[in-house]
C-alpha cells in the first residue's frame, strides 16, 4: 500500500507555471508567471513525500515550515497554508516570487536528487495569493505591550521582517523610510512584471496592521541621527538601509545623457511609474537600442524593462560567459524568450555621444576567459585588437552597488569594513555601537531579498533579548 | 502631507512658498535642499530651502515656473497640500569667518544665495552681494538681500534697473577696483555660474557654486545627479550641492539638464491643454 502510494507520487511531474506569452508580455508590464490554479497546486503539493528529516527547512533563511505548509496545500487548506507560512515569513507572496529557490529550499529537496524538486516557491506564492485574494487575511494576536521602543531604519525586506517579528513580541516599532513609499528594493527595484506593486503594498499593509508604524520621507542621518533616535527614547536601532549607492565603471563618456545606473532606471520605471508617462510625471528614456551592462538579476530586470519601454534591440553586455552569470536561470530564460540579445565576453571601454551630449555608440573589447580569480570564476581578459562599436541610445549600468555612507558618517562609533559596509561583530548583526544592529545589503553588499530577511530575523531575536534584559 | 501656508508671486514667473515641515524647519542649515512630490503621480524635484521658521514649523522655498511640476506647484494655494517633502538633504554651506564674501545671485538663484549671504553676515563677514535678472520686473528679493549684505549691487540684462549688463561684469569691476575678495558664492543659471568662475579663476578667488541637476531620490541611491568635478564623478545630492566652481564641468551639467527636454515639453503641453492635472 505504502509502496503503491509512493510510485503514484513519483509519476506526477513538477507542475509547470503558466506564463504570459513572450510576444504579448513585452508589450505590457503585467506579471509574467500567472500562478497555479487550486488543482495544479494540490497536484504539485502532493508530490512532496513528507520526509521525516526535511532538508528544505534548513535551506530556507527564515526557516519556513515547508513540509507543514505544503501538506496543508495538499489537503486543500490553502488559508491554513498561508497562515503557516506567515508564522515565520511576513512576506510570503514576495518570497514565492523573487527567492532563488533553486539555490535554497528546492536545492536540497530530496525529489531533486533523481528528478525535479517540489515547486516550493510556486506553492508559497499560490498560498499567499489565495489568502490575499480571498480577503481572509487575519491579523494574529501580538504579545502584550512591553513598553520598549525600537527604531528600524529602512523599510526594505530586512526592515519589514524585523519589524514584523518584534511587533509580534509586543514591542513598539517605528520604521523610518527615506523614500515616499515603503518596500525598499521590492518597490523601487524589482519590476512590476516580476513583482506586482499591489502585492508589496498588501504585504506592507499586513506589517502595519500588526502594529508597526512606518514613517516615510525620513532620511535618517539627515533629519535625525542615530544618537537623536536614542535621545527620543528608542532603546535599540536596526539599520537595514540597503547597499544604496550605484557603481559605475569610470570609463570615458559614462556621464553622457542616456546612460543610467540600474538603480535610477529601475527607480524611474518602478517607483515613479515612468513607464506610464505622461499619466505619471516622471520621464524615462525610451531607447531603441538599449545596452544593459552586467549579468545579474538587476541587469535582467533592466533589459526586460527596456523591451517593454519599446526597445527594438535590447542587449545584455557581459564580460564573462553565461555560465558565470549571477542571474537566476529563470530570469535569463525569460529574457531570452522575450528576445533579449546576449553579447557575452564583451566589455565596454568607452561611450561616444552626439553634439547634444547624448550617447550614440559604445566601444567594446572582446574578452576571453583566463585563469580563475579570487571569486573562483575564470578571469575575463581582453582579446588584443578586438575593439568594436555597438550603436546605442540608452545604456543601463547594472554592475552592482556600494555602501551609501550617509548613516555611517553621521554615527560616531559605528565602524565599517574596508568597502564601507557596516561592520558586525556576530551573526545577529550587532555593530560596534551599543544597541545598534545592522543587516541586509548594508552589511553583506548586494545580495538577495531572502538573505536580508534572514538577517532581519536573526537580529530580531538578539534585539528582543537585549531590550528585555536592559536595566537588569 | 505638508500644508501650504503662504504663496506669493515675487515676480511674474517666480513664486515664494511657505510650507509646513516642522522637523525639517528645526534641522535645516543654509545650503540644504528638500525633494518634494506634489501627489502620487508627480515627479520628485529638488528645491533649495531658502528660509525656515522653527517656531512655526515652516520652511520657505522659491521656484521659477519652468515645467509641468513647477507650474502645478505654482497653482497650489494656502490650505492646499504637498504630498511628500523629504529633507533636509545635501551638505550645508560651510559658513566660517573668511573676511569678505561676495554673493552673486542670478534669477531664481538669488533665492538660493540669500540664506548664504545672511549666514555669512551673521558669522561676522563683510558681505557684498551682486544680484541680477533679465529685467527689473523679475528681480527678486532685493530688500532681503540688502538687509543680508553690507553692500548690494544690482544688474539687469536690459538696463531697466541698476547696472546695464551681467552680474559677471559687476564682479569684474569690483575686482578691478582693487577690492580684496576672499570668497565668491555664485548661484544662478548654469551659463552665469560658468562665467563667474571664469572671472574669478585668474585671481584664484575660491568660488563656490550650488548645482541643480536632475535628481530622483536625492539620497545617493540613483546617480541621476552625477556631475564631473575636477575630473571625478560626484553625486550632487550627497557630495554637494555646493562644489568648487573652478573644478566643475558646466558643459556636462548643461547637457544632462536637457535630457528630458522633449518629454517635459510634451507633458507641459498636455498640462496646458487641460489633459493633465
Amino acid at each position: 500500500m505504502e509502496n503503491e502510494k509512493k510510485e503514484k507520487k513519483e509519476k506526477v511531474p513538477r507542475q509547470p507555471m503558466p506564463e504570459q506569452d513572450p510576444k504579448e508580455r513585452i508589450k505590457n508590464f503585467n506579471e509574467v508567471p500567472l500562478g497555479y490554479t487550486a488543482e495544479t497546486a494540490v497536484l504539485e503539493a502532493k508530490r512532496c513525500i513528507m520526509c521525516k528529516k526535511p532538508g528544505c527547512i534548513s535551506g530556507c533563511p527564515v526557516d519556513v515550515d515547508i513540509p507543514g505548509f505544503v501538506k496543508l496545500v495538499a489537503e486543500g487548506d490553502f488559508i491554513g497554508a498561508a497562515r503557516k507560512l506567515k508564522e515565520t515569513n511576513a512576506l510570503p507572496a514576495v518570497c514565492g516570487r523573487v527567492c532563488p529557490q533553486e539555490d535554497q529550499c528546492e536545492k536540497v529537496c530530496i525529489l531533486g536528487k533523481k528528478g525535479e524538486p517540489v515547486a516550493i516557491g510556486r506553492l508559497e506564492r499560490f498560498a499567499a495569493d489565495y489568502e490575499r485574494n480571498s480577503g481572509q487575511v487575519t491579523i494574529p494576536k501580538v504579545a502584550p505591550p512591553t513598553g520598549k521602543k525600537i527604531a528600524i531604519v529602512g523599510a526594505g525586506p530586512a526592515g519589514l521582517t524585523i519589524a514584523g517579528d518584534l511587533v509580534k513580541l509586543g514591542h513598539d516599532i517605528t520604521v523610518f523610510e527615506a523614500l515616499h513609499k515603503p518596500g525598499g528594493v521590492l518597490i523601487y527595484g524589482i519590476p512590476e512584471f516580476r513583482l506586482p506593486k499591489a502585492i508589496v503594498d498588501a504585504e506592507v499593509n499586513y506589517v502595519e496592521k500588526l502594529g508597526v508604524k512606518i514613517v516615510n520621507n525620513a532620511a535618517i542621518g539627515r533629519i535625525k541621527t542615530i544618537d537623536e533616535l536614542f535621545g527620543e527614547g528608542f532603546e535599540a536601532v536596526f539599520l537595514g538601509v540597503g547597499a544604496g549607492a550605484p557603481t559605475f565603471m569610470n570609463i570615458p563618456g559614462e556621464n553622457l545623457s542616456g546612460i543610467y545606473s540600474a538603480n535610477e532606471y529601475l527607480t524611474r520605471s518602478n517607483l515613479m511609474k515612468a513607464y506610464a508617462f505622461p499619466e505619471y510625471d516622471t520621464p524615462i528614456a525610451r531607447g531603441k537600442n538599449v545596452a544593459v551592462i552586467g549579468g545579474g538579476n538587476v541587469a535582467m530586470d533592466s533589459v526586460r524593462t527596456a523591451l517593454r519601454l519599446g526597445a527594438d534591440n535590447a542587449y545584455i553586455i557581459y564580460r564573462r560567459t553565461e555560465v558565470e552569470m549571477p542571474a537566476r536561470i529563470e530570469e535569463v530564460h525569460h529574457a531570452k524568450e522575450e528576445g533579449v540579445q546576449f553579447k557575452l565576453l564583451t566589455n565596454p571601454i568607452q561611450y561616444i555621444g552626439d553634439e547634444k551630449g547624448w550617447v550614440r555608440q559604445m566601444v567594446c573589447n572582446r574578452m576571453e576567459l583566463g585563469e580563475p580569480d579570487d571569486s573562483g570564476r575564470r578571469r575575463p581578459v581582453v582579446v588584443k585588437g578586438s575593439e568594436f562599436t555597438i550603436d546605442v541610445d540608452t545604456v543601463v549600468v547594472a554592475i552592482g552597488t556600494m555602501a551609501n555612507p550617509v548613516i555611517q558618517k553621521t554615527t560616531p562609533g559605528l565602524e565599517t569594513n574596508k568597502w564601507g559596509y557596516i561592520a558586525v561583530k556576530d551573526e545577529t548583526g550587532l555593530t560596534t555601537r551599543k544597541g545598534v544592529w545592522a543587516g541586509g545589503d548594508i552589511v553583506t553588499g548586494s545580495a538577495t531579498v531572502i538573505l536580508a530577511m534572514g538577517a532581519g530575523r536573526k537580529a530580531a531575536n538578539a534585539i528582543h533579548q537585549y531590550v528585555m534584559n536592559a536595566g537588569k | 502631507m505638508h500644508k501650504v501656508v503662504e504663496k506669493k508671486y515675487i515676480s511674474d514667473i517666480v513664486v515664494k512658498m511657505v510650507v509646513e515641515a516642522p522637523d525639517i524647519a528645526r534641522k535645516r542649515k543654509a545650503g540644504q535642499f528638500v525633494i518634494l512630490m506634489i501627489d502620487e503621480k508627480g515627479e520628485r524635484i529638488p528645491l533649495t530651502i531658502v528660509d525656515s521658521d522653527p517656531g512655526k514649523g515652516t520652511i520657505t522655498i522659491i521656484f521659477q515656473v519652468v515645467g509641468k511640476t513647477t507650474d502645478w506647484l505654482s497653482k497650489l494655494n494656502p490650505g492646499d497640500f504637498i504630498k511628500h517633502v523629504v529633507g533636509p538633504l545635501g551638505h550645508a554651506t560651510e559658513i566660517e569667518k573668511i573676511g569678505t564674501g561676495v554673493c552673486v545671485g542670478g534669477g531664481v538663484g538669488i533665492g538660493v544665495v540669500y540664506p548664504i549671504a545672511a549666514a555669512l553676515k551673521k558669522a561676522g563677514n563683510e558681505v557684498i552681494s551682486i544680484i541680477g535678472a533679465r529685467t527689473k520686473e523679475i528681480l527678486i528679493l532685493e530688500e532681503e538681500m540688502k538687509k543680508a549684505s553690507d553692500q548690494l549691487l544690482v544688474a539687469t540684462d536690459d538696463g531697466s534697473y541698476g547696472f546695464h549688463g551681467f552680474v559677471s561684469t559687476v564682479l569684474q569691476n569690483l575686482i578691478d577696483s582693487g577690492k580684496k575678495i576672499d570668497r565668491v558664492f555664485a548661484i544662478g543659471p548654469v551659463p552665469m555660474m560658468r562665467v563667474i568662475c571664469n572671472v574669478t579663476r585668474p585671481y584664484n578667488i575660491k568660488t563656490i557654486v550650488s548645482l541643480n541637476p536632475i535628481m530622483v531620490d536625492g539620497t545617493g541611491m540613483c546617480g541621476a545627479c552625477r556631475v564631473s568635478v575636477g575630473g571625478e564623478t560626484r553625486f550632487t545630492c550627497v557630495d554637494g550641492p555646493e562644489f568648487d566652481g573652478h573644478q566643475v564641468d558646466f558643459g556636462l551639467l548643461m547637457s544632462r539638464l536637457q535630457m528630458y527636454c522633449d518629454q517635459e515639453k510634451h507633458a507641459m503641453n498636455l498640462c496646458r491643454c487641460g489633459h493633465g492635472k
